[in-house]
């Protein structure tokens, strides 16, 4: 973090005259390096990366000749470290500290490539060069990530320099309340955390509803597994997450706001603690903003990694330092919340989007996506699939594009089984839909939803039965405990998964699948508990073969349930190398060098570790 | 009055920390609502919540010890144990899932005889299971001691373990 500049900036006209100095510092043809140091570049060695850098650029004096920027996730995670050397936006991945100085020597001070640290697009074998000729990122309309790889996160001065502040600065000087809602009506925005309720009569409801204390909440309690896009826009872009919650604020009538982060992610927490320093520093949060006599705080909250948390009154509850329990929402947050004062709650993705409505317009907003849903929206494509990391499009691409084209097909040649979506609360969807348009309403049709916008892609070796058990297993964990139905209903629903896992399933359960499923939709205060049952009933509905093979022939068809799979050596592809012997842990594999190994059934515990080591594919499992 | 709670009663370095423990609550006085960030300032410092602080706690800031404790039991992030000299935490979450990562649980339940949330006899590691951490294109991920380790597999956790004392 640099020190600022300047002191506090108290009106639109010394934010411009701060804009413009910024700008006139900065010149746009000399180097810079940018690696990605989000959490995922980081988990691949960003950070030793970045030292490497400075200690070069340190030892050939090169300080005033090149600059080097930490900036946030612009989505490719799988290929990290990433790094992108302008003007040119050279993209070099998998960089290891080693590379460095060859990249200084080579790349930065004589612009020549280096091949090997490429990428190479799988479907044509072809070195990509340049940043936005990967095919990752051109298939892609990114507004919002787009921003994560221009600025370095812990500086103000990055997001001022590319406009930052100016929908502020617009909505505070020459927009009425009442103008600023209409407008966020009319640019289609809806609830990007799950629900799909439409932002702009949250925010006029909000306002309408009686109270002198009225509060703002930012939920970043991405508690979705599966789902990282929140926590990559507030660790790498806080200032726009900031900017949409005063703008709400200010359209409510509120001083005081919250950002409700998830524990897991301390990154995220570090960056947005310090984007609420610098803007208070310039004056752009505090009191009298910008000198419009607006005030408005934002306090750093962390979860305490509850997945209910993300429910706006278990959130709230919470907040006000109390158990996270969700209660009715017949009165709705908006009329009595934190502290039963009205409380406008928005999801990261939602408040990011708010200062680029404000600022291009909702025309410009309504004309992308589909027509019950606006905007861009930001996918986790992860699981089994070539290019894993964050994809942000238009609302309403084909799921097939999305898997295909952006996602780059599932690896090792296996074959596509569903993808999932929704997190927990949502459901798996078969191949025969993935011609299915991708927007809140025609993922409700078939059974699942947007959620947050994870994407968990899932392939012949994924189990169904598993995974149906997999998030009934999660959301019993997750369960407050509050209402019965939600309690009880996800024990005994993990009951009978388990023993149609094990072997030892009926037929009959999957009607009592199918009728605690009713009962936990119909009698939980929440949408934990009401959804809870999506995973079963789509698995149930699109893959009810497995439930049968599991039931009937006590056989699991991908091979993943312990109890229903048994390992052995088939002695025509044993070389006898030993590496089974000695990667198992119970000893259940006995046998000699050169000659072919034997498995003790009795004594194999199943762990598949047999399986890892065999480079002769001469364990196989059924 | 005697506090019947389930906690185990060992010796603890609160004593010793007494001032530190008393300036933490003390900062606290007047924003009583942020009990989960008291909790998370007091974990930081303890690696668990210790029984003696938690009543602290509630007398110092005048909230029910039922609040307290139910606090710290409700969330995940805490600890009323004492925890290992390092953190293993693996990661659950759905991408993880589908890549294997519940074996990496597997393989540490089998060698360090500890099952999730437990720690091993030697207060070598204290295993932990977390529902993404938002890697998930590195998947399966575990951290230790807050090192991320990525695309794990059972041997290779098995080698990276190992390197801890």
């Amino acid at each position: 973090m640099v020190e600022l500049l300047q002191k506090r900036v108290s009106s639109p006209s010394e934010l411009e005259n701060l804009r413009q100095s910024i700008l006139q510092r900065r010149d746009p043809n000399k180097p810079c390096i940018a690696v990605c140091a989000g959490t995922g570049c980081r988990a691949s060695g960003a950070e030793a990366v970045v030292d490497a850098f400075v200690d070069e650029i340190e030892r050939r004096e090169l300080q005033i000749n090149v600059e080097l920027k930490e900036t946030g996730c612009p989505g490719f995670c799988e290929q990290g470290p990433l790094l992108v050397i302008r003007p040119k936006r050279i993209f070099y991945r998998h960089v290891k500290p080693d590379d460095v100085p060859e990249i200084i020597s080579k790349t930065v001070l004589k612009g020549n490539i280096i091949e090997r640290l490429l990428y190479v697009d799988p479907a044509t074998n072809e070195k990509v060069v340049y940043e936005p000729d990967v095919p990752f990122y051109k298939k892609q309309t990114q507004n919002i990530l787009s921003v994560n790889r221009e600025v370095e996160p812990t500086e103000i001065d990055d997001y001022i320099a590319i406009g930052g502040y100016s929908a502020l600065s617009k909505v505070l000087f020459h927009m009425s309340p009442e103008d600023i809602i209409e407008e966020i009506k009319r640019s289609g925005l809806r609830g990007r955390g799950g629900g799909g309720f439409p932002t702009g009569r949250k925010w006029q409801s909000c306002r309408d509803a009686r109270g002198d204390t009225k509060y703002v909440i930012c939920n970043a309690d991405e508690g979705d597994p599966g789902a990282f896009q929140d926590r990559a826009i507030l660790e790498g872009n806080p200032h726009s997450v900031l900017e949409g919650m005063i703008i709400g604020a200010y359209a409510i009538g509120s001083h005081k706001g919250y950002i409700y982060v998830r524990n897991e992610y301390p990154l995220a927490v570090r960056h947005a603690r310090i984007a609420i320093e610098q803007a208070m520093h310039y004056g752009l949060l505090g009191e009298d903003i910008l000198g419009s006599g607006f005030d408005f705080t934002v306090t750093m909250t962390r979860g305490g990694g509850a997945f209910v948390c993300g429910e706006s009154s278990a959130l709230m509850a919470s907040l006000e330092g109390k158990i996270g329990e969700p209660r009715a929402k017949y009165v709705h947050m908006s009329d009595k919340g934190l502290w039963d004062s009205p409380s406008l709650l928005n999801n990261v993705k939602t408040w990011a989007n708010v200062p680029l409505i404000i600022n291009k317009g909702a025309e410009w907003y309504s004309r992308i996506g589909t027509a019950g849903s606006k905007g861009t929206m930001i996918f986790s494509l992860v699981g089994k699939i070539n290019n894993t990391g964050l994809v942000e499009v238009p609302m309403g691409i084909i799921l097939r594009e999305m898997i295909y084209d952006i996602g780059g097909g599932i690896p090792g040649g296996k074959k596509f089984k569903a993808v999932q979506t929704g997190g927990p609360s949502g459901g798996c969807i078969p191949e025969q839909y993935l011609d299915t348009p991708v927007d809140f309403d025609e993922l409700n049709k078939l059974g699942s939803m947007m959620g947050s916008g994870g994407m968990i892609v899932m392939d012949e070796d994924t189990c169904m039965v598993d995974i149906a058990k997999y998030f009934i297993d999660f959301l019993k964990g997750e369960s407050c405990g509050k209402c019965v139905p939600c309690r009880e209903g996800l024990t005994r629903m993990s009951e009978v998964l388990s023993n149609i896992t094990q072997g030892k399933g009926k037929r009959e359960d999957l009607d009592i699948l199918e009728d605690l499923a009713e009962i936990l939709r119909g009698g939980s205060l929440c949408a934990l508990g009401s959804t809870a049952a999506n995973p079963v009933l789509t698995t149930l509905r699109y893959f009810r073969d497995e439930y049968i093979a599991h039931i009937d022939e006590k056989r699991c068809p991908a091979g993943v349930c312990r109890e229903l799979i048994q390992y052995s050596i088939d002695p025509e592809k044993c070389e006898g190398c030993l590496r089974c012997l000695r990667a198992c842990p119970t000893g259940a594999i006995s046998g000699e060098k050169r000659k072919v190994h034997a498995l003790n059934q009795g004594m194999c515990i199943k762990c598949g570790a047999c399986y890892d080591v065999c480079k002769f594919n001469a364990v196989i499992k059924r | 009055m005697e506090l019947v709670l389930d906690f185990p009663k060992v010796k603890t370095i609160v004593e010793s920390y007494s001032e530190k423990v008393d300036s933490l609550i003390d900062s606290y006085a007047d924003k009583k609502e942020q009990l989960i960030s008291l909790l998370q300032d007091i974990q930081a410092e303890f690696s668990y919540l210790p029984r003696d602080v938690l009543i602290k706690t509630s007398q110092k800031l005048d909230i029910p010890l039922s609040q307290v404790f139910g606090v710290a039991t409700f969330f995940r992030t805490f600890s009323l144990k004492p925890r290992g000299r390092h953190l293993l935490t693996v990661c659950l979450g759905t991408a993880c899932h589908v890549r294997g990562g519940h074996r990496l649980v597997d393989k540490v339940e089998r060698d360090y005889a500890v099952k999730p949330g437990e720690t091993t006899e030697d207060m070598k590691f204290t295993l932990e299971t977390v529902n993404c951490l938002g890697c998930c294109a590195l998947g399966p991920v575990a951290v230790v001691d807050g090192k991320y380790e990525s695309q794990m597999s059972p041997d290779k956790l098995d080698r990276v373990l190992r390197r801890y004392k």
